[in-house]
């Protein structure tokens, strides 16, 4: 008997191993012309596994707080064997993670994935995505550099610009009315403890709902198949799908190899609260478009102030696009066309806002 | 002495009226000051009127305000001014009134200036207190606008020193503003805005200005450049231009029109400077091109580490480390040129092995950077290759798979 064949059998007598992976085993993928959307998830899925195992490295060498963290993440570039590839892989699976959770969120919606039955697996992936941008945003501050810095205070400063609890929001993310070695120890915490948890529960959730209800078939494909049953294929989801898939993470992986060695993540130069905030400070590329949006709003909007309004567009918009399923029954033929047209027309404004904060001065 | 008492009566009247505006504002120049301009006068400010300085009772009317019985004095004369301004100025109990901390010596030192001296030999051309601070519009120096701000002060003076009719039958020369203009000097504090660069006053003195003698020229000079002047003091030079009655910094450097020294000055091509005196080959020429040499030397190392840094750095290599290191090399580059007025080879030998030293190590960081670069490159090649051949394996396997599967 073969070890392998050992190991199963020795699982099998103990656990009913056949019974767990039957549905696996079970488990198909629709196959269609627009099955690589498909891939996306996983692929950002692998890049959350490895900022998990490059997060966990990190944390051997860097040291939260306003003297030392700027000096760790120079210590972890310049003098751990191996600390620079480790560290430009953090930063740049981070980036790619949220690119890739974006086009996801994207291809969900233009291909309807998100329709009954599947509405709670798009509000599981929403919530995924903005705990994503939390990871971004907490993790940005981490190396204490300057550019980070002065986002921060400015990102948290709009934050306190939300009505009744803005103030009291802001305070808690700075852990004072500044932003100092508290906010980082606070951000530190929110990064590598808080949000850790919150999305692995999550992820669970989320593809426990996806093998519960299987891939989606977009609309137009599946009209196609219920008037010609005999059109429909399927693909098993392993190993088939499966083996596709870590192809896509091989190819995934290269591609952060090679950011990380042509194009290490920059460092810059350590944070002093006392100067002033330097020309160019921007945030992170996801936030970006709602950061040029605030930039642009007049200071006034009728009664309101600019920010407050923006604010308020964001959060309305953000909430709707959340509840997005749940409209969509509602919705029948211009009615859906209209979802399609906001949805066209949210992704033009982010990738056109986003160009414009880059190129802008 | 009664021009205190002056000043004090006008104070009340001030609180009353000021008739002399209402007509010298309507007025056409030279007799024109209308109330705008004096009211942005410093002495307007501080509650001085028109009569502080030319009596007469500002608050009647028409021509009873300047009659001889309300002390009307009229036009001052030049040859008044320095008393009339000193009346006031010199008195240390009555200035504490309104500035405590302005100095009241400036007649006493007008008097020691070669303005002040002409002056008392009743030259009237020369300047008195109004040609360089103004009058009726007069500003504190703090003032930017004021034309004894430092920035305004070189111009000031330009308005007499350059205009050569004017300055005819002196027996100096106009070009100094044109020369000054041309400075590192001017460069620093107008171009760079640095108010403790030197203008005219800084080198000449203010109210006491005259030109530095021969003897206080070192003097002058460091008063900034202190650490040249203690190699200056050490080296060779200080008595044999002592002796020959030459002054000092200013015979490599010039004066007014002085340059941002460059090493081409100890070299000898039109720039040089010792070989104005020295003679090809003898040992001062041997000691000048050793300490070039090594200034040359240093500054190629500084700089060949610095373009390897910037090479690796856009590799995104960190060499942060060997960037501050890079200030380090720098000082003993600046320390060695400060060196050179000591024109002593051995320290300044010391100077430049410290410097060669700091910038072998930058050159080797950028070197070590750069071979990291490569490393990383090349371990990214050879993973690639592995994750071709995987994924290429994978893509097999499938379709190995795919087509052994049994159709459905």
């Amino acid at each position: 008997m073969s070890l392998p064949t050992g190991v199963r059998n020795w699982l099998d007598e103990r656990f009913h191993w056949a019974d767990l992976i039957g549905p696996l085993k079970k488990k198909t993928v629709p196959v269609h012309k627009l099955s690589y959307w498909y891939f996306l998830g996983g692929i950002t899925l692998f890049l959350f596994m490895i900022q998990v195992c490059t997060g966990i490295l990190l944390l051997l060498y860097y040291r939260p707080g306003a003297n030392e963290a700027f000096e760790s993440v120079q210590y972890i570039m310049t003098r751990v064997q191996f600390g620079w590839l480790v560290r430009s892989i953090h930063s740049w699976a981070a980036n790619l993670m949220i690119l890739t959770a974006f086009a996801h969120m994207f291809s969900v919606v233009f291909l309807r994935a998100y329709r009954k039955p599947r509405e709670l697996t798009w509000v599981s992936g929403m919530l995924l995505l903005f705990l994503a941008m939390g990871f971004g945003f907490s993790g940005y501050l981490l190396p204490w550099n300057t550019l980070a810095f002065f986002a921060t205070k400015v990102g948290t400063e709009i934050a306190g610009q939300v009505p009744v609890i803005g103030h009291g929001v802001m305070v808690f993310l700075r852990g004072g009315e500044d932003v100092t070695g508290a906010t980082l120890t606070r951000f530190f915490g929110f990064h590598v403890a808080v949000l850790p948890g919150l999305t692995t529960l999550l992820v669970l959730i989320h593809l426990a709902l996806v093998q519960y209800f299987g891939m989606s078939v977009p609309p137009g494909v599946e009209t196609r198949w219920n008037s010609s049953p005999a059109a429909a294929r399927q693909m098993k989801f392993f190993p088939n799908f499966f083996l596709r898939e870590l192809m896509a993470w091989y190819i995934a992986l290269g591609v952060l190899g090679a950011l990380a060695a042509i194009l290490p993540w920059e460092l810059g130069t350590k944070a002093d609260p006392f100067a002033s905030a330097p020309a160019g400070i921007r945030p992170e590329w996801y936030f970006m478009f709602m950061f040029q949006t605030f930039k642009k709003i007049p200071a006034k909007i009728g009664f309101i102030d600019g920010e407050v309004a923006g604010i308020l567009v964001f959060g309305v918009a953000g909430a709707l696009w959340m509840l997005l399923p749940f409209f969509d029954p509602l919705a029948r033929g211009r009615g859906r066309k209209f979802i399609m047209g906001a949805a066209v027309f949210a992704l033009s404004y982010i990738v056109a806002m986003t160009i414009y904060g880059y190129v802008a001065k | 002495m009664m021009l205190p008492l002056l000043v004090s009566s006008s104070l009340v009247q001030a609180q009353t009226s000021n008739t002399c505006l209402d007509c010298h504002g309507a007025l056409d120049p030279p007799l024109q000051v209308t109330a705008e301009k004096f009211a942005e006068d410093i002495h307007s400010q501080k509650g001085l009127t028109c009569a502080s300085c030319h009596g007469g009772d500002p608050a009647k009317a028409d021509l009873d305000a300047m009659s001889k019985s309300a002390g009307f004095r009229g036009k001052i004369e030049r040859s008044q001014i320095p008393a009339l301004c000193g009346g006031c100025h010199s008195d240390g109990a009555f200035m504490r009134n309104y500035n405590p901390t302005l100095r009241t010596d400036q007649l006493s030192q007008y008097k020691t200036s070669v303005h002040g001296k002409l002056f008392a030999k009743a030259d009237t051309k020369v300047a008195v207190c109004i040609d360089c601070h103004g009058v009726h519009g007069l500003r504190p120096a703090s003032d930017t606008r004021s034309k004894v701000h430092p920035l305004n002060i070189a111009q000031t003076c330009s308005r007499c020193h350059a205009d050569s009719v004017y300055m005819k039958g002196y027996s100096i020369p106009t070009d100094q503003f044109a020369k000054y203009s041309t400075s590192v000097h001017h460069d620093a504090l107008v171009v760079r805005g640095d108010l403790s660069a030197p203008t005219c006053t800084t080198c000449h003195g203010n109210h006491g200005a005259a030109p530095p003698g021969v003897d206080t020229v070192q003097n002058v000079c460091s008063k900034c450049h202190v650490f040249q002047d203690q190699m200056y003091e050490k080296s060779s030079h200080k008595a044999a231009f002592q002796s020959a009655g030459l002054p000092g910094c200013v015979v490599c450097h010039g004066n007014h029109g002085i340059r941002h020294p460059t090493d081409a000055k100890l070299g000898t091509g039109s720039e040089a400077t010792c070989m104005q005196c020295h003679t090809p080959g003898d040992p001062c020429d041997q000691a000048r091109a050793e300490m070039f040499a090594g200034l040359t030397r240093l500054d190629d190392a500084i700089k060949n580490a610095h373009n390897l840094l910037g090479v690796a750095e856009s590799s995104g290599m960190d060499v942060s480390q060997a960037r501050m290191d890079e200030d380090q090399a720098r000082d003993a580059l600046t320390k060695a040129r400060v060196t050179i007025h000591s024109f002593r080879t051995d320290l300044v030998g010391q100077d430049i092995q410290e410097g060669l030293k700091i910038a072998a190590k930058n050159l080797q960081a950028g070197q070590q950077a750069l071979a990291e670069r490569n490393f990383r490159r090349k371990g990214l090649g050879v993973a690639l290759v592995f994750i071709l051949m995987t994924v290429a394996g994978l893509f097999l396997y499938i379709r190995q798979l795919e087509r052994d599967a049994p159709k459905a």
